[in-house]
Formats: C-alpha cells, structure tokens, sequence
C-alpha cells in the first residue's frame, strides 16, 4: 500500500492549529505508517511537491506571499483542507481589516519605535490591505473550524483523508473552542 | 558567484528568510535575517474593552500562548490596581512552568534533536521527528511524552492544550481541583526521568558539537532576564536585570520602567523589530534573552536537580557561558528546574483554596506587565480610557530581543562554513540550525508569519546583486 501524501502549511496565524496537530501525541508517530509528511514546517523539504493527496493550511491570506503560496499549493494538490479559525473566516489576522493598512504598519514600526523608523520594504512580502479567507481564492475541500480545533479533531480529519472518505464534521466542532 | 537561498528555513516557529552577502572572491561578508510575517495586533487590538486582552493576546502565538495570557493579564492586573490572590499567583506560575516545558520540548525534541542524532548533515529527506522516530523510538517517544506532560497541565487547569480562556484579569477563573492536583503529581516522575535521561544523552552529544559550539553565535554580550532579589530563577515576577558579558549587573529597573532603558529600532528588510538597551545605542546596546541569558544570570534554580545541573553547567565556559549552542542544554536544565517547581507548587499549602480572582473596574488608565516566556523577556503595555477601552499597546517579544544576536550569529556561522563557489547543505543546515539554537518565536515576534527562507543573495562589493541561488 502507498502511503498518502500529506503536507501542512503555515500562512498567516500564529501557529496554534500546527501545535493542536502535533497535540495528537503518539497517534502523530502512528500516522507515520500511513502518511508521508512531504511538505511541512516541521520537516527540512523545502520546495512543495508535485501530487499531494492532503494540504492542511492554517491561517488566512494577509500577503502576497501568501496569496502566490496559496494558488500554488492548490495547483498540486487533491484534497485542501482549511484548518482553524483564521483559514475558515479569516478571524484574528481580519481585526485589522478596518483599519487602514498604512496606519497599521505605522502603529508597529513608527510609533512604537525609537530607531530608524520607518515601515520595513525591503526583502519582506507586501501586505494585502484585507486578510481574508482562502476560500475567497480558491476551492476548499473540507473546512475545519476552531481556535485551534482540538487534536482528537484534526484526528479524526486526517484519519478519514487517508481512508477516502470525506470527514463527515457536522456537530462534531465549533468556531472559537 | 554563488548565491543561495534556503527556502524555508525549516523546523523552526516562524515565516523568514537569509540572505548571504559574499565578497567577490566568494567570501561571506554579511548576513541577514529577514522575517515575513506581520499581523498588527498593536492597532488591531485598539479600542477592545481591555478585559479581552488576555483572550486576544494569546492568539499572537500558539506556542507560547499562556506567556501572553499572563503578561496581558498582569498588565491588565495593573490597570485594575489589584493584588491578585496568591493561589491565583500560583496556579498562574503553574500553568507558565507547564508551558516552558512543553516549548522547550518542541524545540529539542521535534524541532532539533534531528541535528543532533542524525546529524548536522544527514539526508534531508529524513532529518525530522519521523527520522528520529525510526531511528532512536525511545528519543522521540520522550519528546512527545515530555511535550504531552507539559500540555495535559494546561489542559487539565485551563479546560484546553491551547490557549485557555482560565488567566483572568485578577487572577484566574476557576480553582484547582483535589483530584486535578493528584492526576498531575501522578506524571511528575516519569516527566522527571524523561528531562534526566535526556541531560545524560545531550551532555555525551557536546563531544560531537565542537565546531558549532566555537561558531554558534558565539561572541560577549549583555544579557536580559527577569531576577529575583536573591538572584534566584524567576520566571513570573522579578526585577528586569541586565548583565554585561563578566557577570557584572549593569542595571536593574521595574518593567513599568521599560521604555527608559529598551528602545525598539527598525530595519528595512525585517518585519522584526531589533530591541536595544538604550544608554549603549543601537546597535552597540546588543543583548541576549532566554534560557541562556536567564542560567546565566541565576544564582541558583532553587530545586535540587536543576541546581545541580546548574553548577555543572556553570563549568562550561570559564565566566558566563557566551555559546549560543548552549541554549539547547539550558533549555532541558529550565524542564528540570520546571517539572520539580510544579509538584513543589502543587503541594504548596493552600493551593486548592477557592479564592482565586480579585474583582475591580478600570483604577488605573495605564498597565504594564512582564513575564519570562520560554525564548525570553515578554512585556505587555496598555493604555486604555476612563471606559477600559484600548487606546494604546505597545507589545516587546521574547524572540525580538535576540534579533542582533541572531543576525550577528548568523554572519558567523555563514563565514565559517561557507566559503566559495560550491555550498554543501550541510552548511546551509547548520545556517538555518543557528537560528534553531535561539529558538525563535517568529509568530510572536512580529506579532506576525512561518516560513523562513534562507536566501544566500551575491552581492558584489558595491552592492550590486550578482547573483541568487534558491534551494
């Protein structure tokens, strides 16, 4: 049996959806018999590859960077997951949103500054004015809300994928919790 | 001439990239970091009722969520002008210990104990947590049961692994539980011989870590940590100390104080701020944060197993121990100092009393609150008007503090593995594995993204780009 071929994707949120995966414990270390990690924050491939079954993405779209990697990884993969609040509605990253991105960049790197002031430019993406949701960009397959969903959820989620069914989520989670 | 680019820099928190600067006979010259990612949480937080605080802050980082809650809720403690009762003091110190030992074991365990079993250049394909799974079951088991202790304490006192609505303004919202506390004690010992088992096996790695330990950002700087009167560990409450590279104490301020002493200075080419100590200048007033910068400056841990390890690694290095490759062996020694500091606190008297939040309306109009995260000094700055409503923060990360540090360890790592036309990745590994070593939070730090690129860009040596290699 070939194993699936997963991969997960940090956009714009801060990383909590990456930790509830990893608070699956040792059903992660189990998941390795039936599952090949080939595109993650936590392994060293660095280019995303070809044919990917599952692509678990957390966070919402807030740059270009983002936006590029987005079409990207939808362009190579089967199933795309949208983990987490800030994937599925764009949550914390959106708070922004009503306010003018320049006043934004000016409140970080102006006003709370003593040094060269001054919004960074070079070397760093361009933020989009709006963070917004992926599925404003492109198909989503299976979205899977929470503040991060807990692990015996992405469990669950992952455990389906890789049997071929389509996680059946209704009643089984919430937004925020 | 070469350039490369590492794209991401892999298995650490955060979205950045590198670039390399050689001369023209392919000699590094220069490094940098560049991180990726900014969220804006000090506007965005602007005019929310101020008892969100915690709640929202805590979604700056899903690592290190409950530094957050606490620096925002002593932040917000001050605006209430309470004391806060000291069970509450307690429980809040409980939660912050599980949560040092659980990112501490994701840095060691999942992040880099690839590097150090397998080695600085292994096969990429295979130098990650499942690696170290198929080749040592043991050593990756021990990480994710020392990670799962951490995270089931959370759990069990906050009702969630990841941010807990439980820190309060005023102290926290429910009491701790008889059984709650016995189900916890009943993990203690085998957490305690995992952090053991794990000291013995990195301290007979050291041997194999020569060269990255003489070039792992190793240089004399200040260091910054929160200190107790006696010069006692501290992770929740303390003087902000700062040490010059002897052990001399350069000074000593209140966090409310802060903006006197730290400046915050921007670059270019970096969503992360570069924090200074303001009476040497920037970037002069370069210092060092986190497990290094906190053993250094502790005098003792203050429980018997972390302070003999304590004393063993004060014999690392002749004065304060300056190798930033040492930040791996402070971290298991802060797991040890942790684990015995929680069933210390767990059998504390009082501990289970129902008296655990202080109640009060906005007496205060500004609120600073400070914390020990697991990469370093965390400070959180509120003003808010007569109806408790956010006019301004002002948020200073733990990772941020290391930003000189990082770039300067950076360009000497480059400069000695990298010289000429043709780069091994091993070298480019140990590149990326610098940055590994100070554990940065790069979610946090910008209040920010997670990709990190290494980026080796040629420039010539009137800055003209000559060429730019991506891996």
């Amino acid at each position: 049996m070939t194993k699936a071929r997963v991969a997960t994707v940090w956009m714009d949120g801060c990383s909590g959806c990456h930790m509830s995966f990893l608070d699956m414990d040792e059903r992660l270390l189990d998941l390795a018999d039936r599952m090949d990690l080939v595109y993650s924050p936590l392994v060293d491939l660095k280019e995303f590859p070809l044919e990917v079954d599952v692509a678990i993405i957390e966070g919402s779209v807030s740059s270009e960077e983002d936006l590029e990697k987005l079409y990207h990884v939808r362009s190579r993969t089967k199933v795309l997951v949208s983990l987490g609040d800030c994937a599925v509605t764009a949550n914390v990253p959106s708070m922004r949103n009503p306010f003018d991105l320049d006043c934004v960049l000016r409140r970080g790197y102006e006003e709370n500054a003593d040094v060269n002031r001054q919004v960074p430019v070079e070397n760093v993406p361009r933020l989009l004015p709006r963070a917004r949701p992926l599925h404003e960009f492109v198909k989503v397959d299976v979205f899977v809300p929470g503040c991060p969903p807990s692990a015996d959820l992405i469990h669950f989620v992952v455990s389906e994928l890789l049997e071929g069914r389509t996680p059946e989520l209704a009643g089984q989670c919430r937004f925020g919790a | 001439m070469p350039t490369i680019t590492i794209d991401p820099i892999t298995r650490i928190e955060g979205h950045s990239r590198v670039s390399i600067h050689l001369d023209k006979s392919g000699m590094v010259q220069d490094a940098q970091l560049h991180v990726t990612q900014f969220r804006g949480f000090e506007k965005l937080c602007q005019g929310r009722p101020f008892y969100e605080m915690p709640a929202l802050m805590a979604r700056i980082c899903g690592i290190c969520p409950v530094s957050h809650l606490i620096a925002s809720a002593k932040a917000c403690d001050a605006l209430l002008a309470v004391r806060i009762p000291e069970t509450a003091e307690r429980l809040r110190r409980i939660m912050h210990l599980a949560q040092i030992i659980q990112s501490h074991a994701l840095s060691f365990f999942y992040l880099c104990s690839p590097d150090f079993l397998l080695g600085m250049d292994s096969d990429p394909a295979h130098r990650n947590l499942f690696g170290v799974a198929a080749h040592s079951p043991q050593l990756a088991r021990d990480g994710v049961q020392l990670r799962k202790f951490g995270q089931e304490i959370i759990r069990i006192l906050g009702g969630k692994r990841i941010h807990p609505a439980w820190i309060v303004p005023g102290g926290v919202s429910n009491p701790l539980k008889a059984e709650d506390r016995d189900a916890i004690l009943k993990m203690v010992p085998e957490a305690l011989e995992i952090a053991q088992r794990t000291l013995t096996w990195f301290k007979r790695q050291l041997e194999n870590f020569r060269e990255e330990i003489r070039v792992f950002a190793n240089f004399p700087s200040h260091f910054l940590a929160l200190a107790k009167d006696d010069g006692g560990l501290a992770f929740y409450k303390g003087w902000i100390r700062i040490v010059d590279a002897d052990g001399e104490i350069v000074n000593n301020f209140e966090a409310r104080d802060y903006q006197e002493y730290i400046g915050e200075a921007v670059e270019p080419n970096s969503y992360l701020k570069s924090p200074f100590y303001k009476p040497l200048g920037y970037p002069q007033g370069m210092y060092r944060v986190g497990p290094l910068a906190r053993l250094n400056m502790a005098r003792h841990c203050g429980t018997p197993l972390a302070d003999q390890e304590l004393a063993e690694f004060r014999e690392l290095e002749r004065r304060f121990v300056l190798s930033s490759f040492y930040y791996h062996y402070a971290r298991l020694i802060e797991i040890l100092f942790s684990i015995e500091r929680i069933e210390w606190l767990l059998n504390s008297e009082g501990i289970l009393s129902d008296h655990v939040r202080a109640y009060a309306g906005p007496n205060e109009y500004e609120g600073v609150g400070v914390a020990e995260a697991p990469r370093g000094t965390l400070i959180h700055h509120y003003k808010i008007n007569p109806n408790g409503l956010i006019q301004t923060a002002n948020l200073i990360i733990a990772t941020s503090h290391n930003n000189l540090a990082m770039n300067r360890g950076l360009t000497q790592v480059a400069k000695h593995f990298i010289k000429g036309r043709v780069v091994p990745e091993g070298a480019l590994n140990r590149v990326e594995a610098v940055i590994r070593a100070f554990d940065p939070c790069l979610s946090c730090s910008t209040h920010a993204d997670g990709r990190m690129m290494l980026n080796v860009q040629v420039f010539s040596s009137d800055g003209e780009l000559i060429n730019e290699v991506n891996r």
